[in-house]
């Protein structure tokens, strides 16, 4: 079981978090710090996997994360979860989100929090995923409603 | 109406979206803050207008500020509106909003009840499907109760997309809601073969789930996974079955064996790291469980750890990573064979990955031996001196400690070395770990006796050199050490070489800079030292130096008896009285040395850590028990009319005094505690480690030591511990040479050895003896102990409420509440909504009775596989007996097959309980010479049809090895060996394994046969190299495999109205034979044809019974037995007529033996 997914940037801003156990929000935005400081002290090329931190640690957890440009993706697994699948599963729904928002950059992920949000709900519906095609993103959905217009920044990536 | 409508769209241009929220959070850095605030009270604004729009828009933008971290429940309400939006784009964001902020603490989550349920029966599959993925985040036992009907409902949709989704959400149900498990359970086992794969594999993932926590449940699954492995392609899906089977091999080692064939081929044949490294996993589960007595799987271990290599070396570290931790798992019961990859394992100590390095420290824990501790301790020492980052280096020390004191110290040869190794570590600068050191160096000091007086000249050693470790780690815990020096040179004061030295070390003004407690033991150990110089001083009559040392304490101690910690002080103005008093009776020339030293007489000794815990209460004690009286207060209490009123004297009746006195003692327990706390004068007892200074229960009882004169033992300054592994190799070679030598002598060392203590470590198999013959002393408990072993389980564990029998047929009273649509009704939904929630609902039943159909074919199919099972279980029983060659007395009480589920059926399989059945194995003789013993036995496949497994046993009889062993068969046109591919139908198939003298093992191959309608025999030769001591000779033995028709029939269960259709239907021939000079009893002769012909019994009047059995291909096939006076006659009816007499023959055969 997937226990939370934690997005954020470099400097350990939050850019998107879901948490499939409920803790308070104090206690979410603490994990999320120290998930931050135990993923950002590592190097490159180390590997991927870390045991989990006290909070949402406990002996059966570990974090699995990957670091794209500026963004770091963690997910809290339990020990029924293979590690490398769970890879995948992150390099699959950053090019989901990639298809998205076509070349995803941080400032997407900022901007666009709700829409992000929902491509990880069905990416969390691990099944999806298990077919090792990339989700079907709700674009059939209209989602015109919330149209909106992206800044016109650098992108980050 | 409209003008409204226009207003409100006007009154959305100018409210913040999302994107200006966060755009505004962006410019206003600096009080973020306060930024926020103001727009919570612009949202709360928003919040209270009508427009759902708006209303949408302020809890998206409340939806972000929750991920911020600010507290949201107080829109919970709000939430709920904008869930019942008609429109999706609401709806969703309303959803959203409550997966992250609601929890079961949300008290307005009873209000969606209604509107969730009206969702998930809505037309539109996204309303379904936002609700069900939302409801997965919130779902309360209530919520659980209320809509497990509904969801298990939509897990029939005809929508893929929604199946999936309900299957999922099934899970969070049975966990809120266990009761729904039991009823929903067979859906869930249906959606296993769900033509979706998605649905297919939500449905593996549930039910991996549910198995991972109470996997007993789910072994009856396991033929269906079984199934599902072999045939299933999608590697997640695999994975997942791969990693529940783990879970189940340790229930079910028979399962473990069938496993371990298809987890080989898939490790050699995928490509997938993921899946490679779960079936590494799930083997290394299987051998864990097979551990005992399994030797042939060596091969199994051996390509693991081949494979775990291969992927350490890697040079990617992922794989490295889990490389490590699953080579871990072997190491727990194979550390032989992780052992060998010790090179890779040291080598990954060098990694720049630290959680690698990790990894590699916990390996090695396991890989150490008496042989290459110090090798492995050495290499880490020099890791710690080159290790950057305080972390790894403290994780470091803490692993040498860890690795050499495990297990007793069990794999320490020369603890001078492990001193040395202590004392060098003290050289750390900045670990937090100082007490660790300390708390080894007091626990070998102390245990070990023969160390003492190395231990002692190290210390002091450690003590001079203290100025070094005061100044500059005062701040890290290293200073901790010299409290362990300090008490070590104290108490074993007589051991010391230059006593006043060290007392003149210990007394230096720099030591008080160190911390209180410390301080603490320098004071109390000074006083042992002096005492023990004062002894010796006065033995030799130096009554000049005596006083002398007096004079030096008197000097010194005043400087302690100003230290700002109470406990120094203390000790130092009572020692320093102490020693003035000494120093007037030493003006008088009074011998002193005596009294003094009769301070620290007697010996201490380890005591475990739970040996307080463990005391036993002894009997008649009662602790509760007044010893007293009690005062005459609380009698008093009662008189006194207003004690009516009084909460506690209601609470008392008088007719049970017993149960007032606990209460009124825990009162006045806590009164007293209260007293306690509040009174300055009272002593708390403080959690300091119980020590007991004992009356020396006699000097004989300590062993006498002999040192090995070739460590020297005095060593000046600190010494390199490397020294000892040159020490230690010479040792072990000098050992060697001896032994040769002792071999001789071992009469006289018989004698010797009853000297031994009993409490020695027992040598390794590896023959090395422990440099010092030493005295590891236990850890003293309490007399008559018990043993209590803490019962681990967690009570609150949410999963143990799911430890449910799903096998038990369902009572009417597990149905799953249905809600009336009254419920529907009564929410406030658009009148044309209800007839499509009356259709979904209608639709439903008339699934629901087909499933119930559908489930009671399932339960057949069910259980015709454990009956397959348990035949075959019989089996394995007999050759184990065969093998054994016990006689089956003891075990003639077997199991029927299948006796347990078949408690409905009318007559039971094969011989009730009662009567004894001579041991039978359906293993029959192939061939045999004076080299090896074939047997066999041939069984229908439960997967394929018109294949056959012939599961051959080898038996060496030889005192040679049996080599490369070769099974060659000439196929038939009717009968074909399934061979690896590649290899050519002349080519023989190899056995995957030797046979040393005296062992058997059993190969299993697997052939095709195309009609089965006919027995047939093949040829075959088994051809090996057999090889002992003299040479190796090519031998061959030829046999013939017999494939009865029998062979063919796989025992299944027939109900009797099912057998009557059957027999009724028609379409079977008939035919018939007869046996006559039967003399065996009814039963038993069922029992035999049930046995050796796979057939079942349907029914059984007195002497006549229904028999039933199918063939692989499907053929079916009826049996009506007949007992009359010494004989027998079987009636058959069978879709084959071929078949049916080919089978009746084989049974004569049979019965004509009986």
């Amino acid at each position: 079981m997937i226990k939370a997914i934690l997005i954020f940037n470099n400097h350990g801003k939050s850019r998107l978090s879901m948490f499939y156990q409920p803790y308070s929000e104090d206690t979410q935005q603490q994990i999320i710090r120290e998930t931050f400081h135990l993923v950002s002290k590592r190097d490159e090329n180390v590997c991927n996997f870390l045991e989990g931190g006290l909070l949402i640690g406990g002996s059966d957890n570990e974090l699995i994360y990957r670091h794209y440009a500026t963004i770091y993706f963690v997910f809290c697994v339990d020990s029924s979860e293979s590690e490398f699948g769970i890879l995948d599963l992150i390099q699959v729904f950053v090019e989901t989100l990639d298809k998205c928002f076509e070349n995803v950059c941080e400032l997407d992920l900022i901007f666009h929090v709700d829409k992000a949000g929902l491509v990880g709900a069905p990416a969390r519906a691990v099944s999806a995923v298990k077919n090792m095609n990339l989700p079907e993103i709700p674009r059939n959905i209209n989602i015109g409603d919330i149209s909106i217009k992206v800044p016109n920044l650098p992108s980050f990536k | 109406m409209a003008l409204k409508m226009v207003k409100g769209s006007i009154d959305r241009m100018f409210d913040k979206n999302l994107q200006d929220l966060v755009r505004g959070i962006r410019n206003h850095k600096e009080d973020e803050a306060k930024y926020i605030s103001q727009c919570i009270d612009e949202i709360k604004q928003e919040l209270k207008q009508d427009n759902i729009a708006v209303k949408a828009n302020a809890v998206c933008k409340l939806t972000y500020l929750q991920m911020l971290g600010y507290d949201i429940s107080w829109a919970a309400f709000n939430i709920i509106e904008v869930m019942s939006a008609s429109k999706f784009t609401f709806k969703r964001i309303g959803y959203l909003a409550a997966s992250q902020s609601f929890h079961e603490g949300t008290d307005v989550i009873m209000l969606t009840t209604n509107q969730i349920r009206k969702d998930l029966s809505s037309p539109s599959q996204y309303d379904t499907g936002v609700a069900l993925t939302g409801l997965s985040c919130f779902v309360t036992p209530d919520l659980a109760r209320d809509l497990a009907n509904d969801i298990m409902t939509l897990m029939s949709h005809t929508k893929p997309y929604i199946r999936k989704k309900a299957v999922l959400i099934m899970y969070k149900v049975f966990l809120k809601y266990p009761e729904s498990l039991r009823p929903a359970f067979p859906r869930l086992k249906e959606k296993l073969e769900d033509p979706d794969p998605g649905v297919q594999s939500a449905a593996v993932n549930v039910i991996c789930e549910l198995a991972r926590r109470n996997p007993k449940n789910y072994l009856s699954l396991a033929p269906l996974f079984f199934k599902l492995m072999t045939s299933s392609t999608n590697n997640w899906v695999l994975i997942k079955i791969i990693k529940l089977f783990g879970a189940l091999t340790p229930l079910e080692p028979r399962l473990g064996k069938k496993l371990i064939e298809p987890l080989t081929n898939l490790i050699h044949s995928t490509s997938a790291m993921s899946l490679l490294y779960e079936c590494v996993n799930t083997v290394i589960a299987v051998l864990i469980s097979l551990s005992s007595g399994m030797p042939n799987h060596s091969a199994s271990i051996q390509l693991c750890v081949q494979k775990l290599r291969i992927l350490i070396e890697d040079s990617d570290q992922n794989l490295k990573y889990l490389g490590l931790l699953a080579m871990s798992k072997i190491l727990k019961t194979h550390p032989k064979s992780v052992q060998s990859h010790k090179d890779l394992i040291l080598q990954c100590l060098d990694d720049k990955d630290e959680s690698i390095r990790l990894r590699a420290l916990d390996l090695l824990y396991g890989m150490v031996s008496k042989k290459n501790l110090m090798e492995i301790v050495k290499k880490l020492m020099t890791h710690v001196d080159k290790a950057e980052g305080t972390t790894y280096r403290d994780e470091l020390l803490t692993k040498i400690i860890d690795i050499c004191s495990q297990s007793n110290y069990q794999y320490i040869t020369n603890f001078e070395w492990y001193i040395s190794i202590l004392v060098e570590l003290t050289r750390l600068e900045g670990t937090r770990h100082g007490h660790l050191i300390a708390a080894q160096m007091l626990d070998v000091a102390i245990r070990v006796k023969a160390i003492r007086k190395f231990a002692v000249s190290q210390m002091s050693a450690l003590l001079d050199s203290a100025h070094l470790l005061a100044s500059s780690t005062q701040r890290n815990g290293i200073c901790e050490v010299l409290y362990a020096a300090a008490w070590i040179c104290g108490e074993f004061s007589e051991h010391l070489q230059e006593p006043h030295h060290t007392l003149e070390a210990m007394l230096r003004p720099k030591v008080t800079t160190l911390p209180g407690h410390i301080q603490a033991v320098y004071v109390q150990n000074v006083v042992k030292l002096y005492a023990s110089i004062l002894q010796q001083k006065e033995q030799a009559g130096e009554a000049e130096g005596a006083q002398a040392v007096t004079q030096l304490m008197v000097d010194r101690l005043p400087q302690f008896v100003q230290s700002a910690d109470l406990e120094v002080q203390e000790r130092a103005s009572c020692i320093l009285q102490l020693v003035k008093h000494i120093q007037k009776l030493q003006a008088k020339d009074v011998p002193v040395a005596e009294e003094v030293s009769a301070l620290f007489a007697g010996e201490l000794n380890p005591v475990a850590p739970k040996a307080q815990k463990k005391v036993p209460v002894p009997e008649g004690l009662d602790l509760d028990a007044w010893i007293n009286e009690p005062l005459s207060d609380s009698e008093s209490e009662d008189e006194r009319p207003r004690a009516v009123f009084h909460e506690e004297e209601q609470r008392r009746p008088k007719h049970r005094p017993s149960e007032a006195d606990e209460e009124e003692l825990a009162r006045r327990r806590e009164a007293r505690k209260q007293e306690q706390a509040n009174n300055p004068f009272y002593i708390k007892s403080s959690p300091s480690p119980q020590k007991r200074y004992q009356d020396t229960p006699g000097v004989e009882h300590i062993p006498v030591v002999q040192i090995d004169l070739s460590v020297p033992l005095k060593v000046p300054g600190l010494p390199m511990s490397d020294q000892y592994v040159k020490l230690e190799e010479e040792r072990r070679h000098r050992q060697k040479l001896e032994k040769d030598k002792r071999r001789k002598k071992r009469k006289e060392k018989e004698k010797k050895g009853k000297r031994r203590h009993s409490s020695l470590p027992t040598e390794s198999d590896e023959d090395i003896a422990p440099a010092q013959q030493v005295d590891i002393i236990t850890e003293e408990m309490p007399e008559n102990a018990l043993p209590s072993d803490e019962d681990d389980k967690d009570p609150n564990d949410p999963y143990r409420a799911l430890d449910i029998d799903l096998d038990k047929p369902l009572a009417d009273s597990e149905k799953l509440p249905i809600q009336k649509h009254r419920n529907a009704e009564t929410s406030k939904s658009p009148e044309k909504d209800v007839p499509v929630v009356e259709k979904k609902s209608k639709k439903p039943k008339k699934k629901e009775k087909k499933h119930k159909e559908k489930e009671r074919d399932k339960e057949k199919k069910k259980k015709e596989k454990e009956k397959k099972k348990s035949p075959k279980h019989k089996k394995k029983k007999h050759k184990k007996e065969k093998e054994e060659r016990i006689k089956g007395k003891k075990k003639s009480k077997k199991q029927p097959p299948g006796s347990e589920e078949a408690a409905g059926e009318p007559v039971q399989n094969g011989a009730p309980e009662e009567e004894q059945l001579p041991p039978e194995s359906s293993y029959s003789l192939l061939a045999e010479n004076s080299y090896v013993k074939m047997a066999c036995d041939i069984r229908g496949s439960l997967q394929e049809d018109s294949q056959v497994t012939v599961a051959i046993v080898l038996e060496n009889r030889s005192s040679s090895i049996l080599k490369g062993m070769e099974l060659s068969v000439l196929d038939s046109l009717n009968a074909r060996m399934a061979r690896p591919q590649g290899s050519s139908v002349h080519d023989g198939v190899p056995v995957p394994f030797q046979l040393p003298p005296g062992v058997s093992n059993e190969a299993q191959y697997v052939f095709t046969i195309q009609s089965i309608v006919t027995a047939q025999k093949l040829k075959g030769t088994l051809s090996f190299i057999a090889k002992n001591d003299e040479g190796a000779t090519h031998e061959k033995l030829d046999f013939r495999l017999h494939f009865s028709c029998s062979s063919y029939l796989i025992t299944t269960p027939c109900y009797s109205d099912a057998f009557a259709k059957l027999l009724e239907s028609g379409d079977l021939s008939m035919s018939s034979v007869k046996v006559d000079g039967i003399r065996m009893s009814f039963q038993n002769l069922l029992a035999k044809i049930c046995f050796h012909h796979h057939f079942s019994v349907v029914e059984r009047v007195d002497s006549c019974a229904s028999m039933y059995s199918r063939s692989i291909q499907g053929h079916h096939v009826c049996l009506l037995v007949k007992k009359g006076e010494n004989s027998v006659s079987v009636d058959g009816k069978c879709s084959d007529s071929t078949l049916l007499s080919s089978l009746l023959e084989e049974m004569k055969a049979t019965l004509a033996k009986c």
